[in-house]
């Protein structure tokens, strides 16, 4: 069922030589291990697919460029920014979530979780993610967008780029640069917002008093942006990026995909208005759908690494199509399997539920029910116990014994927290802080949002000292939960 | 110059020499490693006038960039002790019960502390404090001089048997070695201090050392054997025992005296370093309360 189309470009005959001789031999000849680049001019086209992936492109630039504005109220001296990076605190903030360091097993599983949607995604619909909804896609959109405001479309971008410098040229090039320039620089400059409180970032960064960190990232995400958006576009998708390499293992001939119907199309040729339809196919060879690809392939040698299925010749086809009075469709989503069938006379069956399908939902589910539960069960309080080790006991004058320990304990939340700490597994034990009265359990005050360390003894009175050491645990209760946090109290060697 | 011979195979002219029948190709270098090689000259230069580089009769050429590591030093190590500074003047004008108190303090004078101690205390009361014979343990209750934080930050100040002049200062006589009490008296007493802390004795001994200890050690030891702090004597009736508590180990004790010296750190640590050193030994021995808050909490 897989079509094999040939695709193999000129390639010499035989490898290249060797020896230097040889090589200066052939200097004249054209060489090289990579190809030059042709450059491409997309032409703008119109249609359902091209509306979408502006739609598209207007709500995920909102996104990028609204989400570090949103405030969220957050008690006491902590950040108002619904999502915010806070390298400097420790802190991660997502409106009502609060992800400290030691938490980022929850990111680990948010991005595991985010590869699994896009394996079911790919393998239901092919590329959607490239064609629609990657930075790379909709940002070289933007700049195409921009480059066509001030050269015009396919032909006159051509024209011009042909055309010897003139004063046309060069005010057409340059506002096109600072332009883009201009872009790239909001790009980086909004970045760096994710990492920093926005209001106070937007003042310090043009008065240069903003953090070296900011102008940095700033100035990198300027330069990747103007640099892949503006001249490398479609080369980061072939050349750069791992995805279109890695997608293919997750596609079948199930999977949804922008296909040319070759069932219908072929034979191809051009069609003039009075000749009939009869014994050819519908593609009247006009290579729109060529002229208005972004990475300047042919849809119609099938699915291929440079293509990022963004649709646009399923919109230039089907203005064709219409023009010459033929059914929609020639270029459509489609699966391999469907076009294949269709060819054999019979009729396309569709199924989404696979068993790849399934087990990358089922994957999926596992994950995201891991996060949900993680999340349920996320604790207020977590706590480590580090027990002296130097000395390991101290025997008291009354032959009773104690321990030290310095317990630090976690509060997550946003008040507050007053628990109960207990010891227990040793019988006859008691609690002291420094400077208060002993008892068990203690009462102990946490402040919100941060790790208290404390120094706590345990004695053991004489009458009830074991032998060696035995496996206890501090108990901190807060609001009738119980953190349980295991240890060990060490009687030591007793004398006499 | 003569023409090189050249290599029938590649067309490369040769240097002209020759091992065992090999023969070197005279190949231009990779010009990648020649740019490379002629940016480090490029640079080489930049760095002469931005660094300091060449010697002179007296001195060097300081640079563009008055680069100077020494410098580097004199002000991070400033900029050291403005930041220590900061820290000092707070543990200066807090009480020490303030600063136990405070949990930032505490743990700022805790962090001082430990790395005092560690540089000064450790040699022989242990890197824990735990001590060993003949040195004090720091993380037991018990205090020979008073284990309150004023009094700790005390003795720390004046010492043991120092050359401070208000040191805090003790004497138990070698009373077998000097001839004060003879071999049998000393016997006697031993079992009398085995028995205060509720140990077997030889009860005829202990009888015959009844008014022995009277007579020689109550003064210090008080007549219940308790100690008293004020004149650093310790406790005779509890399980700790500065120089062992075994019967030969007690007997040596009341033969030789020994008394244990412990410098003064006063003018050697600035107040707030005492301070911090109080605080950190008080809270690691489980931070005795002083007399009267210890009344008021049984």
């Amino acid at each position: 069922m897989t079509i094999i189309i040939d695709r193999t470009r000129e390639r010499p005959a035989t490898p290249g030589p060797v020896s230097v001789a040889g090589r200066q031999r052939d200097k004249a000849k054209p060489k090289g291990l990579y190809k030059a680049r042709v450059p491409i001019y997309p032409k703008l086209v119109h249609g359902r697919w091209r509306w979408i992936k502006w739609a598209l492109l207007i709500v995920m630039l909102a996104i990028y460029y609204i989400t570090p504005w949103i405030r969220w109220d957050r008690p006491g001296g902590l950040p108002d920014q619904a999502v915010l990076v806070d390298f400097a605190g420790g802190r991660f903030y997502f409106f009502m979530i609060q992800l400290w360091p030691q938490e980022v097993y929850f990111i680990t599983g948010l991005l595991v979780a985010a590869a699994l949607s896009l394996f079911l995604v790919t393998a239901l619909f092919g590329r959607l993610w490239c064609g629609y909804a990657c930075p790379q896609t909709v940002w070289t959109d933007l700049y195409i967008y921009i480059e066509r405001m001030f050269e015009g479309d396919r032909n006159a971008r051509m024209r011009l780029d042909a055309a010897p410098m003139s004063f046309n040229k060069l005010w057409r090039k340059a506002g096109k640069h600072a332009v883009w320039i201009g872009v790239a620089f909001g790009t980086g400059g909004a970045w760096i917002f994710y990492f920093h409180d926005a209001p106070d970032l937007i003042r310090t960064f043009w008065i240069g008093t903003a953090p070296m960190t900011a102008y940095v990232s700033c100035a990198i995400l300027t330069f990747t942006t103007y640099v892949f958006a503006g001249h490398m576009r479609e080369q980061v998708c072939t050349y750069m990026c791992p995805w279109p390499r890695i997608q293919g293992a997750m596609l079948d001939e199930q999977s949804f995909q922008v296909t040319y119907r070759y069932d219908r199309g072929e034979p191809r040729g051009p069609h003039k208005k009075a000749d009939s339809w009869d014994d050819r196919g519908d593609c009247i060879d006009c290579n729109q759908c060529v002229v208005v690809c972004p990475t300047g392939i042919d849809i119609r040698d099938g699915a291929q690494l440079e293509c990022i299925n963004c649709g646009l010749c399923i919109d230039a086809c089907n203005e064709v199509m219409e023009k010459v009075g033929r059914p929609r469709g020639l270029i459509a989503y489609d699966t391999d399997a469907a076009v294949a069938a269709r060819s054999c006379g019979q009729k396309p069956d569709h199924r989404l539920i696979r068993p790849r399908t399934l087990y990358y939902a089922l994957a999926l589910t596992l994950v995201a029910g891991l996060m949900v539960w993680g999340f349920s069960t996320r604790e207020q309080l977590s706590a480590h116990a580090l027990r002296d080790r130097n000395p390991a006991y101290i025997q008291l004058s009354d032959g009773a014994v104690r321990n030290g320990y310095t317990l630090k304990i976690a509060n997550r939340g946003f008040e507050t927290a007053t628990v109960e700490l207990r010891y227990a597994g040793i019988p006859g034990a008691t609690l002291r802080i420094p400077g208060q009265p002993a008892a068990n359990p203690l009462r102990v005050e946490l402040e919100p949002n941060r790790i208290t360390p404390l120094r706590v003894f345990v004695t053991t009175p004489a009458d009830q000292v074991g032998e060696g050491s035995r496996d206890a645990a501090f108990e901190i209760r807060l609001d009738g939960e119980t953190t349980r946090v295991p240890t060990a109290f060490d009687y030591g060697s007793q004398p006499q | 110059m003569s023409e090189n011979e050249r290599d029938e195979h590649s067309g490369v002219e040769t240097t002209g020499h020759e091992w065992d029948g090999i023969k070197e190709l005279d190949n231009p270098l990779p010009r990648w490693w020649l740019w490379i090689f002629y940016a480090c000259i490029a640079w080489s230069i930049v760095y002469w006038i931005l660094m300091p580089a060449w010697p002179g009769l007296n001195g060097y050429t300081p640079g563009l960039l008055k680069q100077s590591d020494r410098a580097d030093v004199v002000s991070e190590l400033s900029a050291l002790r403005a930041q220590r500074g900061r820290g000092e003047a707070l543990l200066v004008s807090a009480s020490l019960q303030q600063i136990e108190a405070d949990p930032e303090l505490q743990a700022h004078a805790l962090a001082v502390g430990q790395s005092v101690f560690g540089d000064n205390c450790a040699s022989c009361h242990g890197a824990g404090g735990g001590g060993a014979p003949g040195y004090p343990n720091l993380r037991d209750d018990v205090w020979l001089w008073g284990g309150s934080l004023a009094e700790i930050e005390h003795t720390l100040r004046v010492g043991i048997r120092s050359a401070h002049p208000e040191t805090q200062m003790s004497q138990m006589p070698a009373f077998g070695r000097e001839g004060m009490l003879d071999g049998g008296q000393v016997s006697d007493l031993t079992e009398y201090v085995l028995a205060l802390s509720g140990r077997e004795a030889d009860p005829a001994a202990v009888g015959r050392a009844q008014q022995l200890y009277a007579d020689n050690c109550a003064a210090c030891h008080a007549p219940t054997g308790v100690g008293d702090r004020t004149l650093g004597a310790p406790n005779l009736t509890d399980r700790e025992w500065l120089y062992g508590g075994d019967r030969d180990s007690i007997r040596a004790q009341i033969h030789n005296g020994r008394n244990g010296v412990m410098p003064s750190w006063e003018g050697r640590f600035s107040p707030a370093v005492i301070k911090a050193l109080a605080v950190y030994v008080h809270v690691n021995a489980g931070g005795e309360a002083s007399a009267a808050s210890e009344a008021a909490a049984p």
